[in-house]
């Protein structure tokens, strides 16, 4: 790390001295997540968020090597392998459905943190690569995510994966071969369940791997912080541990407690109830709808109605889903502000509050079927989100004037507490 | 001076209780970890339904004096011997100093049942199914089973006689629910 | 360069939901099923809510509707025989009960399919030998496993006691096309308002050990009671580990809290 003040460490212990020579890990953690990691003083609670989402791949990561000890992946008897372990496995009940909750609560602690992103402006240099190297996770959970939804071989799994191979075959000419490659047949069966079973449990280390590469590029810049204003000096920051490890600590906690109230007293809340009833190849659900994390891109997908140019309406909505998500990846380069955080951004803020909006629409129209006025609705959801990244962000970073900001993370700090005095003695 | 120590006494104070509330907080952790731990580890366990099929009904109605039949108990074999007077005579007729793992015959069987023998057929060297159940195979020099993996050599009454099992063949806990039905487990 | 092109892109993007917006109909297919079928009504059970428990007598009552009513049609492929010993039977009730069903085997000698008195390890055997049967014995409808049942619907437990208790003359305004045809009959509940299972309880039909009146809205509640518990046998001891899971990481936030707090103590921010 780049800061002159980070603490250096000097191991104690003898065993540890040699350690350190032949193989400096614990230097590494130290440096890491430890002491020697000076973070800025003034993080609210939304920095919480990262480490939870590591909290919660690790929680998936154990459940799911567990679960597979048991789960078969053979379409003749998937579906009842996982009731083999809600109803016979010891503790299997509790492992499953931490397992199903805890994607869940993963999406959830992985959306805040990218909004958070996306208000303090930690997508901006110098941590461009950071927000990189966060979209190709976010990618890689919605990859695994889909096919841990086909493994239970219900009825939302095979027609879940029937819809998303289905977007494939948009694609001209090449389309239809390539849905028959990735499903290994003409409609979702065993070869597609196995090998989803194989890439499920590969991906999450892929996902492990890329957070490795996603806290190291935080590290060169080090922590973004809620002014947006650089680290200027060591007053500024405070070592990781035990400063942000206590705080995380907490935070862990609160995660914990809305994942056990979600996993023990209702576990099939954000599920579907026609993922209890086995696949069935002949016989469509009423109203297909995916797991609410993709909601919002569902709702983009659809709303695209109308052959447009050449192109028809099914690869425009392929399109523009795969589209919503990869403009993330020219974030950094749409918004050329060099003020970072909303705080003293007062028109960006405005929008940014209405694309949470538009968001939380995009969902609701997701979840529901494809009627009026869900679908007019999804399209105004759509045009917003699409002018919001690509039009408006641009036009504002030009446009703004920022608001005055204080010289230094400290003096901002410092200034906060005075207003917090002022307040009380008036 | 005396202000002095009055602070220091106060910091020393405020160090421990701080202290305290930290090492509450993370041996909370601890007990938590290990809470989660052992349902990660009771997974591993039999499991209910595995657990249900560990008693087999046996008819040993057709079988007649000096056979044997192979049958399965919790997915591993075992061997119901119908033991002609000869053997039994002969399983009776070792003294107890020859035998590896001295028992008689009697220990090994239910007392007015004598004649039937009841044993896993698992080898006690290193699990393989030995040979002797079926006619015509090799009984061994003893005139009961024979592991062919090692060489192992059971008398009568499945009790090692030669080779490297350390133990006789293990009598399952089984029942005579009738004079032609054994319970097993 | 990234500026432009994304304002090309985005340009592109808004034109088509633009035409879109314009070309799709505002008013929907008008779907008159949509006002005919009713909300399914609540059913109070006690393993409902955050201090749920089993009502074993009303499970007993509701294997029985079960056993001679529904099974006529109706798997319960997920449900072992030994598994009803969570309803308060004893393990020798268990077994009697499981003699009292014939199961699918092999004749030992022959290999010939068979059939043997059933074993507490086995599972409750299906009406039907596989789907094509079941099919054809129910005029082309396939009466569903129950096991999952009520976590398998929209709307659940309810769903279920109000399907069962449903059953009515079809409204006089109900427009022709929407009327039961033949071999199909009316219940608001039902999604198509139609549905291929006929009424299958009413009053008296079983006669319950513990003198229990065998009313349709007895009944339908007892076997829904029962369906609850099929569906997840560990919905009571789920819920208890939860509250003893809560009770811990209360105490452990509140730890972790107060450290945090102490370890800042002398750090404004």
């Amino acid at each position: 790390m780049s800061f002159p003040w980070a603490k250096q460490y000097e191991p104690q212990q003898p065993l540890m001295k040699w350690l350190d020579e032949k193989l400096p890990l614990p230097r590494l953690v130290y440096n890491a997540i430890g002491a020697g990691y000076p973070v800025p003083r003034n993080l609210n609670y939304f920095w919480n968020f990262g480490v939870l989402a590591g909290a919660a791949l690790v929680i998936q990561i154990v459940t799911g090597i567990v679960l597979a000890m048991h789960y078969a992946a053979n379409a003749g008897v998937a579906f009842n392998s996982v009731e083999h372990i809600m109803r016979d496995v010891n503790a299997g009940w509790f492992i499953r459905y931490a397992h199903m909750n805890g994607a869940s609560m993963f999406f959830i602690v992985v959306y805040l943190h990218i909004f958070r992103g996306l208000y303090y402006g930690s997508y901006k240099a110098p941590r461009e690569m950071v927000w990189l190297l966060g979209v190709v996770i976010f990618l890689l959970m919605m990859a695994t995510a889909f096919m841990g939804y086909v493994l239970p071989w219900g009825q939302m799994s095979f027609w879940g994966a029937q819809v998303i191979t289905g977007f494939f075959s948009a694609i001209p000419i090449v389309g239809e071969p390539i849905r028959q490659w990735l499903l290994g047949g003409f409609a979702p069966d065993n070869a597609a369940l196995n090998r989803f079973f194989s890439l499920h449990y590969l991906l999450p280390f892929v996902i492990a791997g890329v957070i490795i590469l996603h806290i190291w590029a935080l590290h060169i810049p080090g922590s973004n912080n809620p002014t947006g204003i650089e680290v200027k000096d060591e007053q500024d920051t405070v070592p990781f541990h035990p400063y942000y490890t206590a705080k995380d600590g907490f935070g862990v906690g609160v995660f914990l407690l809305v994942f056990a109230a979600l996993t023990f007293f209702t576990p099939n809340l954000l599920g579907h109830a026609d993922n209890y009833i086995p696949a069935n190849p002949l016989s469509t659900p009423a109203h297909i709808v995916p797991e609410w994390y993709f909601w919002p891109f569902y709702a983009i997908l659809r709303a695209f109605t109308f052959n447009f140019l050449w192109i028809d309406a099914k690869l425009w909505g392929v399109i523009a889903m795969f589209a919503a998500i990869a403009l993330l990846f020219f974030l950094p380069w749409l918004d050329s502000s060099p003020v970072k955080s909303s705080t003293y951004r007062p028109l960006y803020r405005i929008f940014f509050w209405v694309l949470v909006a538009d968001v939380v629409l995009l969902a609701i129209c997701g979840k529901m079927p494809a009627e009026q006025p869900w679908v007019i609705l999804s399209q105004i959801g759509s045009i917003y989100y699409f002018a919001h990244f690509l039009i408006i962000l641009p036009i504002v970073s030009r446009i703004e004037r920022p608001l005055p900001m204080p010289n230094s993370i400290t003096e901002a700090v410092l200034a906060k507490h005075a207003d917090d005095k002022s307040a009380a003695t008036a | 001076m005396a202000s002095e120590t009055e602070s220091s006494a106060g910091i020393e104070d405020g160090v421990r209780r701080r202290d305290f509330i930290n090492i509450a907080a993370v041996s909370f952790a601890g007990v938590g970890a290990v809470a989660v731990v052992l349902p990660l580890v009771n997974q591993m366990n039999p499991s209910a339904d595995v657990l249900a099929l560990s008693s087999t009904e046996i008819d040993i109605s057709a079988i007649g004096e000096g056979q044997a039949i192979k049958t399965s108990w919790r997915k591993q074999p075992v061997f119901v011997r119908n033991l002609t007077a000869a053997e039994i005579a002969e399983a009776n007729s070792v003294p107890m100093s020859d035998l590896r793992e001295p028992q008689t015959l009697a220990e090994r069987t239910k007392p007015g049942k004598e004649n039937w023998l009841i044993t896993l057929g698992v080898c006690t060297h290193l699990g393989c199914v030995p040979l002797g159940a079926a006619e015509g195979e090799n009984r061994g020099d003893f005139g009961g089973y024979f592991c062919p993996c090692h060489g192992s050599h059971y008398d009568t009454a499945a009790r090692i006689r030669k080779g490297p099992a350390p133990t006789n063949l293990v009598v399952p806990p089984y029942e005579f629910t009738s004079d032609t039905v054994v319970t097993i487990g | 360069m990234v500026r432009p092109l994304g304002f090309l892109v985005g340009l592109g993007f808004i034109t088509a939901l633009i035409f879109a917006i314009f070309t799709t109909p505002l008013k929907n297919e008008p779907n008159a099923a949509y006002s005919f079928v009713k909300h399914p009504r609540h059913l109070e059970l006690a393993s409902d809510g955050l201090m749920p428990h089993w009502d074993l007598a009303q499970l007993q009552r509701g294997m029985q509707v079960y056993k001679e009513v529904c099974s006529a049609c109706h798997s319960l492929n997920l449900v072992a025989f030994r598994n009803i010993q969570d309803l308060g039977y004893t393990e020798g009730q268990v077994k009697t009960f499981a003699k009292g069903f014939q199961v699918p085997s092999i004749n030992p000698d022959t290999g010939e399919p068979a059939t043997r008195d059933g074993l507490p390890s086995d599972y409750f055997p299906a009406p039907y030998a596989n789907d094509v049967a079941a099919r054809a014995a129910n005029n082309n409808a396939l009466p569903p496993d129950l096991s999952l049942i009520t976590k398998a619907r929209e709307g659940g437990k309810d769903y279920v006691y109000s399907l069962l208790t449903g059953y009515q003359n079809p409204p006089a305004n109900l427009p022709k096309e929407l009327r039961p045809g033949t071999g199909l009959h009316y219940n608001p509940y039902f999604p198509n308002l139609n549905l291929a299972m006929a009424k299958p309880l009413s009053d008296g039909q079983v006669t319950y050990a513990d003198g229990t009146k065998a009313t349709v809205d007895q009944m339908a509640k007892d076997v829904t009671a029962f369906l609850v518990w099929t569906a997840e046998p560990k919905l009571v001891k789920r819920v208890q580990v939860g509250w003893a899971v809560i009770g811990f990481l209360l105490i452990f936030t509140v730890l972790t809290y107060l450290s945090y707090r102490n370890i800042w103590a002398d750090k404004k921010h």
